[in-house]
Order: C-alpha cells, then structure tokens, then sequence
C-alpha cells in the first residue's frame, strides 16, 4: 500500500472520528444539538417595517438598533428559550421565538410601541365642526383650533354615538385636525367637539413636562390589588417623575386622570388624594397587566413599527415535520445503501462507508457553524446525497468500462477517477453557482427556507465531492492491495 | 450505440405537446391554474383545527363572510382541517361584543369557536402586499441572474469546444422546459390535491433544477470529451455516442433517487409530501430532458437550423438572404 494513501486513510479516519465525537457528544464548543428552524421546533416569527420620519439615514439606522435592544430586553422578559432578533437593512427588524406558540401575545407585547401618557381632562372649551366627518376620514375641519393641541383627545356626539379620538398632527393654516385611521364619526355640520383630555404637564425649575411612561423607575411589576382583587401595575416614579406627579395629582383631587397607551385611554380613575412617588394602573386583564409592566420596564420603543410578516407554526407541527424529515431521511439512505451494494458489490460498499463519512463531516459543519436546519434544508441534504453517490456511479460506470477494455483494477481505478472528475466538477460546480445566488437572493428576500436551502446545499455539494474523489478513491486503492483485487468482477456489476 | 438524436423530431413533438399541455393547465382560465401561496399574493393563511368533525367548508365561507372577508378561499385538507387565505389580516380592530381593541386573528378566533365549538390554529402565516411584491421580484432576478450564471461558467467550462456558449444556452433551456412540465403537472394535480406553490415549492424547484442540470452537464461531458477525442466525427454520431455512453449511469442514478422519492411519498408523511410530488416528477422529466431536449436543441443550433428558424420568422431577413 503507497505511503500517500496510507496519510490519506489516516487523515480519513482522525476527520471521522472528529465528526462523529462532534455530532455525538452534546455540548462540545458551546454547541449543545443541532439549531433546528422555526418549521421544526415550531414557534413565532415576526418581522416588522420601521416607520421612520425625516431623519439621516445614520439617525434611523441608530433608532433601529435601540429598538432592537429593546425588543431584545422585551423578549428576555418573556423567558423563551433562544430568542433570534435581528434588524434587516434598511428598515427591518424580525423577531424569531422557536418553542413559543402564542402569537397574539408575542405581538402586543414586541411590536407595541408602549409609549405611556398621563392626560387630565378639560373643560370649558368647545369648537364645532363645520364639515362632517365620515367613516375612515382622518383629516376634520374645524372652526377654531384655540384650546386644542397635538396629543389631546376630544370628543363628538354624546349618548351612545359619543366617539373619542386623539389629534396626532394639527395644520393652524387650514384649520385641520389629523387623527389615527378608521374614526367611524358620521354626523351632521354644526356638533360641536369637547376637548376632554389634555396632556398632564408639570414644572420643574420653572419649564413645563407632560408626564409620561419615560419618568418610571424600571421596577413596575403586575400585580393585584388588595382591595379591588383586579389586576394592576405598580409603579414607582424617579425624582422628577414624583415631582410632576405630586403637582399634578395635587390639582386633580376629586377629578380622574387619564391613562393613555399609545394613544389609547386604558384607565381613568379619580384622584382621591395628592400621590408623590408610587402609583398603580388598573382596567387590565392580567396577561395585559403583565405585558404592560414588561414594556414600562423597558421603555417604549423610538419609532412606530407595522407588522409584515407574521408566522407561527405549532410546536407539535414542528415536531411532526422533524420526524417526518428524518424519517425520510434514513428511508432514502437505507434504499441507497442497498441499491449502491446490490449493483456496485464491493465498490459500492466503499462509495457507503465514504457516505457515512459524508454524512459525518456534514453534521458537525451544521453543529459548528452553526447551520440552522429547516424542512428545505432536509431537501437539500438528501438532494446532496443524492450527488454524492451520483459522483460514485460516475466513477464506477468509468471503472467498469476501464476493466471491460482489460486494464487490471489499479490502473482502472485511476484512470476511472481522474476520467470522471471533469464531469462531476463542472456539474457540481454549476449547481454550487446556483447555491451561492440563492443564498444571496434568500438574504435579501428574508426568504430563510431559501438561503437555508442554498447554505446547505452548498456545504453539502463540497463535502461530497471531497469525499467521492478522496475518500472512495483511498479506500478502493487500499484494496488493491488485498487479495480481492484479484476477483475482478467483484466491483463492476 | 443508439441513435437518439435521429429520433430527434419526435423529442421536440413529444415535449412540445407536452409544454402546450403544461401552459394550458398553469395559465389562470376557467378550472385550471396554480394555487398561489400567500408569499406572493399576500395576504394571511390559517390552518384551523375543530374539534367537531361536522364543520362544513359551507358554514365557515359564510361565517367568514360575516366576519366582512367574503374573499376568503377555503380548502378542506383533512375531516376536521381547512386551510383559509384572506386579505391581510389588521393588527387592531374593535370586537363588537365586548368593545375591546384586539387582534383580528383573535377575533376571527373566538367569532368561529363561538359558531364551531372548540378549535386550534396550529399555523398561521401573514404577509403585508408591499413584501409579497418584493419577493416575487427578487425571485424572479434570482432566477434570471442564475441562469446567467450558469451559461456563463458552462461557457467556461466548455472553452475548448466551438459555440460554447451555446451548451450554456441549451442546459438553461432544457432546465426551463422541466419547470413549465413541473409546474403544469403541479396545476394539474392540484385540481384533486391540495396543492399550493410556496416556498417549500420553491426550494423543491430549485432542487430539480440543481438535479436536472447535473444530469444535463454529465452529458455534455462526454459530447466534450468524444469531440475533442476526435474532432472529425459526424456531429450526430458524437452526440448518440456520448448519450449511449452516460446512458448506464444517467439511468441508474435516476432510478436511485426516483426510489427514493416514491419511498418517501409513501412514508415520509404530510410535511413533505408536496415537496416530494415535485421531486418525483422532476427526475423523471429532468431525466429525459438531459439525454433528449437539451442535446437535441444543441445540435439543431450546431447544424444551423435554428437560426434557418429564426430567419423564418423574421420575413426581411430571409428576404435579404435570397
């Protein structure tokens, strides 16, 4: 046996046992098991578009980022296993929670923007409405903006037609409010609108502040309260917090005030007494109560986000489609391995043992990298055995013709090898070229199943092809050396 | 050696009907058509469970009328399963019992476990248009840089030969040819299975075409090989060589993976089972097309008939010629 080959089988044999102990072994190098996609652990993906105002590319860029850390700091809340958050260029941040099944809470607490307001009512000031307003209008005329001002909530018609909204823009040159989408008010010229809440504003050191959520120590906690038996959040103000706070629950004894997240009034409750430093927000449901202390806690989010994406898979789906998959898997592998021994005989069982080294190498790359696997990335494991031993009857049809002409089984073995190479060369390389686009374009798409697919394949193209030129071609010149080398017909069919 | 490419006629016959067929059956006229996942119409995509076995698909279009989504598309998969794709769903709408701001999954939740009795959504996938438009462009530039890429390298690949240009054009034809079959076959079968194109249809696209051009490029090899063995044979007897040559090992390597996959549509379970529809299918046509139509467009263009074609058509050339 040539010393070369001998280095060779070594080097075969050391990788083997590397790959395997990587695979086998469950924490090794800070890997513990293979990363399995949300389509087999099952789960919640959320991807979200920022909407952003007319900052500097660089500004929005660094709004991203911190909303980013804080969905990050949301998400650790939640207590999920591995939580994957990331941003996506330009505007893009997405949001992967594997092993979690409710997607309704995972929505309001993530993508909410969790701004906090204290508002106190108004009285007094009236103007009315000179066009009327219809359903999913935005934009509403008025008379007279004086008394009004962005972030006010006012209200039209009364009884049960009584319908409130909070002005997010104002225009003083054409007499305009600007409302969130879908008011629904469909009523006559002439009602007047009452301005009913204002923002809460207190002063230190002579300026004025609106109270709001960003005065809050990050120690709210949901809770229930003791008289009541109604889920709340406590609270606790920092210094100036307490300040504004202390003024203006001082001013508002006897009259409510008005809790507003984002924009939406959650609680209104009378002030019966002047409060400095603590304070609680009651009309939540618990599982609100607990998203609510969560998002305080971490302070809300500097820019508005719009779902785009959302999915979630159950993680009994998920764990169908693992079992599915491996199933599979080792279905299609058994029918190679019988096919390959039937027909090929002892070359055949050489192409099996380089596959087994195959499958090996290609399972600690993925434990390592580390690859995430999905459903596509199965596909694309069994597309890359499949070019593995395709590599191999590539060869062996070469090799048999090689015997046929009467060379002796080493010198059709080499001449076999170095015949096939250019074709499986350029096969794989074409397809290795449709991996790296899909990789590229499955990144760009935030098409994961895609880039998985390209990423896998690729890896497994390359792997394979070391191991159908090398390791098959070492093992069958190691058998030249053998008395089987003698019985021929033992390796073609 | 066997003559296949005398048998040429026959092959461009053969897959001509059979891409008319396909077209027919993809385009969206009358019963036909493919079934497009929400990843590129947009839209949202619910798997509803009841627990009840006596929903009818009936009862839920009318219930979902009523929840004001008169488009939604109900497909039954299993006695107690449907699928339903809808417009985009809203992040908040008002739910008209209680009052409160929730989700309108929510709502459509507990308006239909009201109706139906208890019932789980094990999956659900939403996509916004704007994204839904960005992915079916950049899948189409994917695809078209791809093949780019790929007649490039071949070109590469195949320098010493004359026209080698021309192998790269002919691998991406015959790679175009097995996706309209698969794609028509798919249209096809999707009238009696619930068959949808998303993204696993996709990646099982993709895998056939990384298969079919395999099989393609072992081919050319040999017509590579043979012609630069001896440059002066017939160019028919090259090709028929070459095919009959690899003909073993196209046979054997395709017989390997078909068992494969019909093992695998057998056992392999729900999951996988369109992914393993599309594969089973590929290999068979990507196959045929590697030995018959790409080989066959190659020596039509080598022999010069295609640009005889061409001239054809275009009636002021062929004017000038004469």
């Amino acid at each position: 046996m040539g010393r070369r080959n001998i280095i060779t089988l070594a080097i075969i044999v050391v990788l083997f046992a590397f790959s395997v102990s990587v695979v086998a072994v469950t924490d090794i190098f800070g890997r513990s098991g293979m990363t399995l996609g949300l389509d087999l652990k099952g789960g919640v993906y959320l991807e979200y578009q920022a909407e952003f105002g007319n900052e500097s590319a660089a500004d929005n860029a660094g709004r991203l980022e911190e909303t980013k850390r804080i969905i990050e700091k949301r998400v650790n809340e939640l207590g999920v296993g591995e939580p994957d958050i990331y941003t996506m260029n330009p505007d893009r941040i997405v949001v992967q929670l594997p092993g979690f099944a409710d997607i309704e809470g995972a929505k309001s607490l993530v993508g909410s923007t969790a701004e906090l307001i204290f508002r106190e009512p108004v009285t007094g000031v009236s103007t009315s409405l000179v066009g009327s307003v219809n359903a999913s209008d935005n934009v509403i005329a008025v008379a007279s903006t004086s008394g009004f001002g962005v972030g006010d909530v006012f209200g039209v018609g009364s009884g049960s037609t009584a319908e409130t909204q909070t002005i997010v823009d104002m225009n003083q040159a054409d007499m305009t409010f600007s409302v969130t989408p879908g008011f629904d008010y469909d009523h006559a010229d002439g009602e007047s609108i009452v301005n009913q809440w204002t923002p809460a504003i207190g002063l230190i050191d002579g300026e004025e502040y609106v109270l709001a959520g960003k005065y809050l120590l990050p120690k709210c906690l949901a809770t229930v309260d003791q008289t009541s038996n109604q889920p709340i959040v406590a609270f606790e103000w920092n210094d100036d917090g307490a300040m504004l706070f202390s003024q203006i629950t001082g001013r508002l004894v006897g009259q409510p005030l008005g809790i507003f997240l984002d924009n939406e009034l959650i609680s209104a409750a009378t002030v019966k007494t002047q409060i400095g430093a603590n304070g609680q927000i009651d009309g939540l449901t618990w599982e609100e109560a607990e998203n609510l202390a969560i998002q305080l806690n971490t302070g809300a989010l500097p820019i508005t986000l719009h779902e785009v994406r959302t999915q979630k898979i159950d993680p009994i789906l998920g764990a169908d489609s693992l079992h599915d998959g491996l199933v599979a898997g080792i279905i299609g592998l058994a029918l190679i391995f019988i096919f390959m021994i039937v027909y090929y005989k002892i070359s055949g069982l050489m192409a099996c043992l380089a596959l087994l080294v195959y499958g090996a190498i290609v399972l600690a790359i993925f434990k390592l990298m580390p690859v995430t696997l999905t459903m596509s990335g199965i596909a694309a494991v069994v597309l890359s055995i499949g070019m593995a031993v395709d590599a191999n009857v590539l060869i062996f049809e070469r090799i048999k013709e090689e015997l046929r002409a009467g060379k002796s089984l080493g010198a059709a073995i080499e001449t076999g090898f170095s015949r096939a190479w250019p074709a499986i060369r350029d096969s794989n390389f074409t397809t290795i070229i449709i991996c790296i686009i899909l990789f590229w374009f499955g990144d760009a798409l935030g098409a994961a199943p895609v880039k998985g697919f390209g990423l896998t394949l690729g890896i497994g193209i390359l792997v394979s092809m070391l191991t159908a030129i090398i390791v098959t071609r070492a093992f069958m010149r190691a058998l030249t050396f053998t008395p089987l080398a003698k019985k021929v017909k033992l390796f073609h069919p | 050696m066997i003559d296949f490419m005398g048998k040429r006629k026959w092959f461009f016959i053969a897959s001509g009907v059979l891409l008319l067929l396909c077209i027919v059956f993809i385009l969206p006229v009358g019963p036909f058509g493919l079934t497009w996942g929400v990843e590129f119409t947009s839209g949202s995509s619910l798997t509803v469970v009841f627990e009840n076995d006596d929903v009818t698909q009936a009862d839920l279009l009318a219930e979902m009328a009523a929840l004001g989504h008169s488009e939604a598309v109900i497909q039954k998969t299993e006695a107690n399963e449907f699928i339903i794709r809808l417009n985009t769903l809203e992040e908040s709408v008002q739910d008209p019992d209680t009052g409160k701001t929730v989700s309108e999954l929510e709502l459509i939740h507990t308006t239909l476990e009201d109706k139906f009795g208890e019932l789980d959504i094990p999956s659900s996938y939403g996509i916004s248009p704007s994204l839904s438009k960005s992915v079916a462009r950049n899948a189409t530039i994917a695809v078209i840089v791809a093949s780019i890429a790929m007649i490039i390298y071949i070109a590469w690949a195949f320098r010493k030969l004359m026209h080698s240009v021309r192998y790269g054009f002919c691998a991406v034809l015959g790679l175009v040819h097995d996706v309209i079959v698969v794609l028509g076959i798919y249209a096809i079968l999707g009238n009696a299975f619930p068959l949808e194109v998303n993204m696993m249809f996709i990646a099982g696209i993709l895998t056939v075409i990384g298969y079919s051009i395999n099989n393609t490029i072992v081919v050319f090899d040999r017509i590579r090989e043979n012609f630069l063995k001896n440059p002066n044979a017939p160019i028919e007897e090259t090709f028929n060589r070459a095919i009959t040559e690899t003909l073993s090992r196209n046979i054997n390597t395709s017989f390997l993976v078909l068992l494969v996959c019909v093992a695998l549509l057998a056992l392999g379970g729900d999951t996988i089972r369109d992914f393993m529809v599309i594969l089973t299918v590929g290999v068979i046509v990507g196959t045929y097309s590697s030995i018959a139509i790409a080989t066959a467009l190659l020596i039509e263009w080598e022999k010069g008939s295609l640009g005889r074609i061409l001239g054809r058509l275009n009636p002021r050339r062929a004017f000038a010629r004469s």
